[in-house]
């Protein structure tokens, strides 16, 4: 009996030694745990960052945006441009996930679903703007007109990722719909990956496309876990439940970067967070004065010196941020070397200007911020409150749940408000345009220009930088806008989130700075 | 007793009514579903062509009564965030919070009811106190903390259990369940056991306050007098009548479990309906808010009538009808 059983153990040891030797062996699996779910796998059903970054694992798109966020060759292996028309080579011997190859004809199918997709909360007709139509030449060539020149047209492409024409099509005006595609069914693209189930709210999983084109993805199986607590997904990662996630909070990272057992991972991301400042109403709400104060330059200035904001990123940030001085990072598209820096606190100046002004006694405003929206957003509000309390500018925060705080802000009931920003086109023109041109969000301009700044001549060249194809002289007009902006304090950058991955040691995820996670640049440490 | 089904039932229809206005006046106060879902690039055409799409250019009560033409014929509407029916969104994460809230129901009554007749059987004993100063604990600790204690310490200390998730599922009739293997149960466990500690702690003190008002009655004098062993006057004679208390609390607090285990869900990544309404609330996604809540509305009153038939079957003495 006592034989038999040794013998049963001698097995069972032997066993667990294979296994033991063939786990390092064999490919593994990754589970990343999300910090939002994707609303949809339909790749062209709501542009925003928890959707696309599930579609760019999926698919392909023309062009790819690279670390850096520039224009890079991805389906399309090269492209010449000729005034308004662009001509796209595709890259040969590229195959969908189910063996069927690539061609012109998959991409204009692609953008003539666009705008086609019923109920989409936000449509990628945002990317299409600019063209005026695409066409197959031949099977490997793909023309596409602008209605002008287009500068932006290659970073807007690789947001639009290509579907496969034959996998896609169907009775609806669509092709497949939004619900047949989140079932998996026509979700056939080129990418790394492919599509094997979705349990809303579970979990996502995916396996390596074989029939990918370029090198042969790290992992046999992705299996994305949804876990809106940051906690949560802290508590997950320690317990070896999943394998990288998504921000943990800033609170517990000094306690992950001692772990021998964890790997961070911090990038400088394109968001930004800022003040903006109400400079149109008369009087101006939150304010108790007949004039608004914040018409006056000199007085933004001096809310601006008065922000301490290396204390904002040490102390309120824990380190995971850079300080700002522009809305957009130096050395990106477009933006100035004279603004590359974050301005120096120095309340005594700003308390002189407030005096200049004709504000000895400075006033009180009302600071409204979002709660829960961005990394430490109220928290980070409270530092700006106590930081311009401290030169008389007597400021009560109005900390809002997203929802209640953005319908605020859109309907002008802040004189200041805390929000944040993604540039994820990568160049200034996004955030000059939105944020800072005079509203006029009939043609785009100004669209979340709360604080309704205008400067027409910064406007203009702006208006100039869209139309020139000619990177350098742009470059140069984005620089001259944006110094004009920043000069006369038309809003008050404060910094940067660095996007901050954790993992397990023997993983690493290249970051990206526009906070996507992309599983396709997760590897294992050899 | 059919009577009272159906006037039970005109009820209801009354409660969804006034409830659905409600949540309908809300979200239209509260803020702007566009705005929080278009791309903040969008133009004004853009996010004038989204708010058509869905239906919220029109005014309030347009979109109110046509919501109540389509509930009629069982259409809840699309959610606006994934363009999918509401009720389906709803009805696919149901079985995991059934799942867990009958667990974490069932831990609570098993070990609730016998540590109160524990305590109320010799109320100034050693254990008993423990057991009353445990329950004290149980309440007042919150949910998401022993939470996060449980699984700092099973899952991350000591790596017995997962930190999240459901583990694997078994589909039974197409509704997948944990219960049925051995990982379920351990992703099961630890969130039930967090949200049984606070109902038990309830159950123990329903449960101690009922034993203590029966113990002293002629009834259980007469069984002990009668030589009936210690077992069976507690099991049968004090345990039928002590019931009925417990029941009606039981049931209310499943329902609470049910309609906002919230809180757990979110701690433990656990994909049941409650962490839908969070993140449909964050959202503005009135549709899914809308249909969740008569969803539990119904739900609610279904077990409050179920309940109250419980009660005539444990107490012969109450009719259906009087109660009504």
């Amino acid at each position: 009996m006592a034989r038999r059983w040794l013998r049963l153990l001698g097995v069972g040891a032997a066993l667990a030694a294979m296994l033991g030797m063939a786990g390092p062996v064999a490919a593994r699996d990754l589970i990343v745990a999300l910090k939002t779910e994707p609303s949809s796998l339909d790749p062209q059903y709501h542009a925003l960052t928890p959707n696309t970054q599930i579609s760019h694992t999926l698919f392909d798109a023309l062009v790819h945006a690279d670390a850096k966020l520039q224009p890079r060759p991805a389906l399309a292996e090269s492209w010449t441009v000729d005034g308004n028309v662009w001509t796209f080579k595709l890259r040969p011997g590229v195959k969908f996930s189910d063996g069927t190859p690539l061609t012109a004809e998959d991409v204009v199918f692609t953008y003539d679903r666009i705008p086609k997709v019923p109920n989409s909360p936000s449509p990628f007709t945002l990317y299409l703007g600019a063209v005026e139509k695409a066409e197959a030449v031949d099977p490997m060539t793909v023309r596409i007109t602008t209605k002008g020149p287009a500068p932006l047209l290659l970073i807007n492409l690789a947001q639009l990722p290509i579907l496969s024409k034959k996998a896609a099509s169907g009775p609806a005006p669509e092709g497949k719909t939004t619900t047949q595609l989140n079932s998996g069914d026509g979700l056939v693209g080129t990418g790394p990956y492919k599509f094997v189930s979705w349990k809303r709210g579970a979990e996502l999983v995916f396996e390596r496309n074989e029939h990918y084109w370029g090198k042969k993805p790290d992992w046999d199986r992705v299996i994305y876990r949804p876990m809106s607590n940051a906690a949560s997904r802290v508590a997950a990662l320690l317990a070896g439940d999943v394998d990288l996630i998504e921000d943990p909070p800033t609170d517990d990272l000094p306690k992950l970067e001692q772990n021998k057992d964890l790997y961070i991972e911090k990038t400088p991301s394109v968001r930004v967070m800022y003040v903006a400042m109400d400079q149109h109403a008369e009087p101006t709400p939150g304010i108790p004065l007949d004039k608004n104060p914040l018409k006056d330059k000199r007085v933004r200035q001096a809310l601006s010196l008065a922000i301490n904001r290396d204390a904002i990123v040490e102390r309120v940030m824990g380190g995971v941020a850079l300080a700002a001085g522009n809305v957009l990072p130096y050395p990106m598209f477009g933006s100035s070397k004279e603004h590359a820096e974050a301005p120096k606190a120095d309340p005594e100046k700003a308390k002189a200007l407030l005096k200049e002004a004709g504000y000895p006694d400075g006033f009180s405003i009302t600071l409204g911020a979002p709660s829960g929206r961005y990394v430490n957003d109220a928290k980070i509000a409270q530092a700006v409150a106590s930081m311009w309390s401290r030169i008389g500018v007597k400021t009560s925060v109005e900390a809002l749940a997203p929802s209640v705080f953005f319908k605020k802000r859109d309907g002008y009931e802040f004189s200041a408000y805390l929000a944040g920003w993604s540039v994820t086109s990568g160049e200034m023109s996004n955030p000059l345009t939105s944020l800072l041109m005079t509203r006029n969000p009939e043609v785009g301009e100004g669209t979340t220009n709360r604080g309704r700044y205008s400067n027409p001549e910064m406007d203009k060249l702006v208006r100039e930088a869209a139309k020139t194809m000619d990177d350098d002289k742009r470059a140069k007009l984005l620089q001259q806008a944006s110094n004009m902006a920043m000069d006369d304090y038309a809003l008050l950058p404060l910094h940067f989130e660095l996007s901050v991955w954790a993992m397990k040691k023997d993983i690493r995820y290249q970051g990206r700075p526009d906070q996507t996670t992309l599983v396709q640049y997760a590897s294992l440490l050899k | 007793m059919l009577a009272t089904i159906i006037r039970r039932l005109l009820q209801t229809l009354v409660v969804l009514l006034v409830m659905s206005a409600l949540v309908f006046a809300g979200i239209y106060l509260v803020g702007d579903p566009v705005a929080m879902m278009a791309s903040p690039e969008a133009t004004d055409a853009q996010r004038e062509a989204i708010r058509a799409s869905l239906g919220l250019d029109k005014p309030l009560p347009v979109q109110y009564l046509t919501f109540l033409g389509q509930a009629v014929q069982g259409n809840f509407g699309n959610s606006f965030l994934t363009g999918e029916p509401a009720m389906r969104l709803i009805i696919e994460r149901m079985p995991a919070t059934v799942e867990l809230a009958t667990v974490a129901m069932s831990i609570s009554v098993l070990v609730g009811v016998p540590l109160g007749i524990a305590a109320g059987l010799r109320p100034t004993a050693l254990s008993s106190r423990a057991i009353m100063t445990g329950s004290v604990l149980g309440f007042s600790l919150p949910n998401f903390w022993v939470g996060l204690m449980l699984i700092m310490l099973f899952a991350v200390q000591l790596g017995w259990l997962p930190a999240s998730g459901r583990g694997q599922t078994v589909s039974v009739l197409g509704v997948p369940l944990s219960v049925l293997t051995l990982d379920g149960w351990a992703s099961l466990i630890l969130p039930a056991s967090t949200i049984a500690l606070a109902k038990c702690a309830m159950i123990v003190r329903v449960t101690r306050a009922a034993a203590r008002e029966s113990l002293p009655m002629d009834y259980i004098k007469f069984a002990r007098a009668k030589g009936l062993s210690e077992k069976r006057v507690l099991g049968v004679h004090l345990l039928k009548n002590i019931l009925i208390p417990v029941v009606t609390v039981a049931g209310l607090e499943f329902g609470q479990v049910m309609a906002f285990a919230v809180v757990t869900e979110t701690v433990f990544s656990w994909p049941g309906m409650g962490k839908l309404l969070i993140d449909s609330i964050i959202n503005l996604d009135r549709p899914v808010v809308v249909a969740y809540l008569m969803l539990i509305v119904f739900f609610l009153v279904m077990l409050n009538l179920i309940v109250d038939i419980i009660y005539t079957v444990l107490d012969p003495r109450v009719r259906l009808e009087q109660r009504a």
